[in-house]
């Protein structure tokens, strides 16, 4: 061009300056566009930049164990897998969905209807499953199909420890016994960190830890394994030879207050929860009250010692066996004229213990009660812990006053019962029951003197030797000492006459007691009903093997214990 | 200036150098600490399943029973027991 037309052609000025101008706004627009998203929107597109390629984590913490006092397992959380879909996202040939869900144990019917809604992001095809299978299903590569970790909780005791260790949802959340009872201290708190992933899903890079995961504590109980299950296998032999409906035990060491076994009959599986019914999963010694019936009347007898009243041998008209007190009659089923205040207890009188009560002022013989723990909470740290009933003193009436010496008219949980006997193990001392391990003896408060339980205690003793109502507690090798229970069950407003409830309190070795074993036999309908017939060798047998296996020194002489001839063993009626 | 600058460069690319190998090694670091983890999860998992299988060797129901039946095995009675104190104790 410029060839041709050597000539200058002079362009307007303005072209240039238009050009120019328009290339200074453009610049402008593009500093100001990305002054824009620098500074006002940095935050925005940093989390936008960021959400490509960095991920949150969970971390799970782990639950802590359930241990015995000697450190076996109660209750483990060990990982198992939980298998997800994202049903829009799932390839699979019929072949393949048939393998998924014979490894999952699906029928192809139901893992279908899972997978048909496809407007659904998340849907479980099968949670917990033992991580081999997991590993199997992750080699099947199918697309859509996720898994993730969880933690599932085992329980090696199963249905011996089932009710004091409770057990758990499917979330890990305690929802049973002492599961429930230290949840806070048991659980975990899940943490979680920020990662940085590959194209692949891979995590490359550790960024940091938004929370660290904290994993529960190990819990330590008190109970004893060994004890545990032999009380367990005990009770349900008990339970299974007289037809009873149920059954429950409690064990306390006397020197630290420690619940060593705590036993039910029903009992359930806990690692298998499918058909569970209300009656399996009730924790009767716990939170069941009944009529204790004549394992009350030591406390009415200790009462009346204490007060100076009566010595043990003072003797207590009988009347050949009735007591009317205004439109009632208290009677004993063998009929003497006079008894001591240790036949009373030996023997257990009704008409006795019940003309030793109204000697007493009724406040008094309330504060004992409550003293002794009665009416109260006992406060192990268990949900549901039944307070039992003991009415105020103002409302009682007479004849409620001597039938609550024999433990009618007032209600007491079996925890309690077993609770309050430690009065007498450890020379008038209450000790506070617990579930978790103490090595350190327990500090008591004072109910009675250490005279008065003494006394107490020998009278007790009696109980168990021919003549007594509970010979087939004694054992080999050590002193017992304990009051039989008979009582009838309330029905209806009323007492059922042909319903029973029989309990065993016993202490042993009588000598120096280490301790306290109650046995309650619900509703035993195979003709004997007897505390002392089906109660007292439950406490036996668990007395014995528990004495062993803590290792307390003998203190009786080394013979074997006969069992009562016929017409040897005293019957009672409540 | 010429120098200075070629100077700062060369430190510039050396440091560049640094860092590229830094991120590497802690890349591989990384990878192996999850490798680490991941192994320490199922050491875990087994661990989880041989307490299991112990507490289930060692139910007390169980040890009965093979004691009792399997051993011919029998608790003594009192009278074959004796126990003993360790001098000086109670």
């Amino acid at each position: 061009m410029s060839a041709a037309a050597p000539a200058l052609v002079r362009l307007p000025v303005w072209r240039a300056r238009f050009v120019m101008a328009g290339l200074v706004a453009a610049f402008l627009v593009l500093a100001a566009r990305s002054l824009y998203l620098q500074a006002m929107q940095t935050q925005f597109l940093q989390e936008k930049g960021e959400a490509r390629y960095s991920r949150v984590l969970e971390v799970p913490g782990t639950r802590g164990r359930i241990l015995d006092r000697n450190g076996e397992a109660l209750a483990i959380s060990t990982p198992v897998q939980s298998v997800w879909a994202i049903p829009g996202d799932v390839q699979a040939s019929a072949a393949q969905l048939k393998k998924l869900g014979a490894l999952l144990g699906l029928e192809a019917r139901e893992l279908r209807r899972k997978l048909e809604d496809r407007s659904r992001d998340f849907v479980y095809l099968k949670r917990q499953i033992a991580p081999e299978t997991a590993d199997k299903v992750a080699q099947l590569g199918l697309d859509g199909i996720y898994q993730h970790r969880e933690y599932r909780r085992y329980y090696p005791g199963g249905e011996v420890t089932a009710h004091v260790v409770g057990f758990t949802g499917v979330d890990e959340a305690g929802q049973e016994g002492v599961e429930l009872a230290f949840e806070s201290r048991l659980g975990g708190t899940p943490g979680s960190r920020r990662v940085i992933k590959d194209r692949r899903g891979r995590v490359v890079e550790d960024v940091e830890s938004i929370r660290a995961a904290q994993d529960g504590r190990d819990l330590q109980l008190a109970i004893d394994g060994k004890i545990q299950s032999l009380a367990y296998a005990a009770l349900k032999g008990a339970v299974a030879a007289h037809k009873a409906k149920a059954g429950a035990l409690v064990a306390i060491d006397v020197r630290t207050g420690e619940v060593l076994a705590l036993a039910n009959v029903p009992s359930f599986n806990p690692n298998n929860r499918a058909r569970l019914s209300g009656a399996q999963l009730r924790n009767r010694a716990v939170t069941d009250v009944f009529e204790p019936g004549s394992t009350l009347k030591p406390f009415t007898v200790a009462l009346a010692l204490e007060s100076g009243r009566v010595s043990p041998s003072t003797l207590v008209h009988i009347g050949n066996g009735g007591l009317r007190i205004a439109s009632y009659t208290i009677q004993d089923p063998h009929p003497e004229t006079e008894l001591s205040v240790a036949q009373v207890i030996q023997k257990s009188s009704n008409v006795g213990a019940a003309r030793i009560a109204l000697a007493l002022r009724r406040e008094d013989l309330w504060r004992l009660f409550d003293r002794a723990g009665f009416g109260a909470a006992p406060q192990i740290g268990f949900p549901g812990e039944a307070s039992g009933r003991l009415r105020a003193a103002e409302s009682w009436r007479p004849i409620e006053q001597a039938t609550m010496a024999y433990g009618h008219g007032i209600s007491v949980s079996l925890m309690q019962l077993a609770r309050a006997y430690t009065v007498f193990a450890r020379d008038g001392e209450l000790v506070p029951a617990t579930l978790l391990k103490s090595d350190a003896p327990a500090a008591g408060t004072r109910v009675v003197s250490a005279q008065t339980a003494r006394q107490v205690r020998a009278m007790l003793e009696l109980a168990v030797q021919p003549g007594g109502t509970a010979p087939r507690a004694r054992i080999m090798g050590w002193r017992v000492a304990g009051k039989t229970g008979t009582a009838h069950k309330q029905e209806n407003g009323g007492y059922a006459e042909d319903k029973y409830i029989a309990s065993f309190v016993g202490l042993a070795p009588a000598s120096r007691p280490r301790l306290v074993v109650a046995v309650m036999i619900d509703e035993p309908a195979n003709g004997q009903y007897f505390g002392g017939v089906v109660a007292a060798p439950v406490f036996a047998e668990v007395a014995r093997g528990a004495l062993r296996a803590l290792g307390v020194p003998y203190d009786a002489p080394l013979e074997p214990v006969p069992l009562p001839g016929a017409g040897e063993e005293v019957r009672e009626s409540t | 200036m010429a120098k200075l600058n070629l100077l700062l460069l060369l430190v510039l690319v050396v440091c560049a150098l640094g860092l590229v190998t830094s991120q590497h090694k802690a890349r591989k670091l990384f990878s192996e600490l999850e490798r680490a983890q991941a192994r320490a999860h199922e050491l875990d998992v087994e661990y989880g399943k041989l307490q299991l299988e112990a507490s289930t060797w060692a139910l007390h129901a169980r040890i009965e029973r093979v004691a009792t039946g399997t051993l011919g095995m029998r608790t003594p009675d009192a009278r074959h027991v004796r126990v003993v104190t360790v001098a000086g104790g109670k």
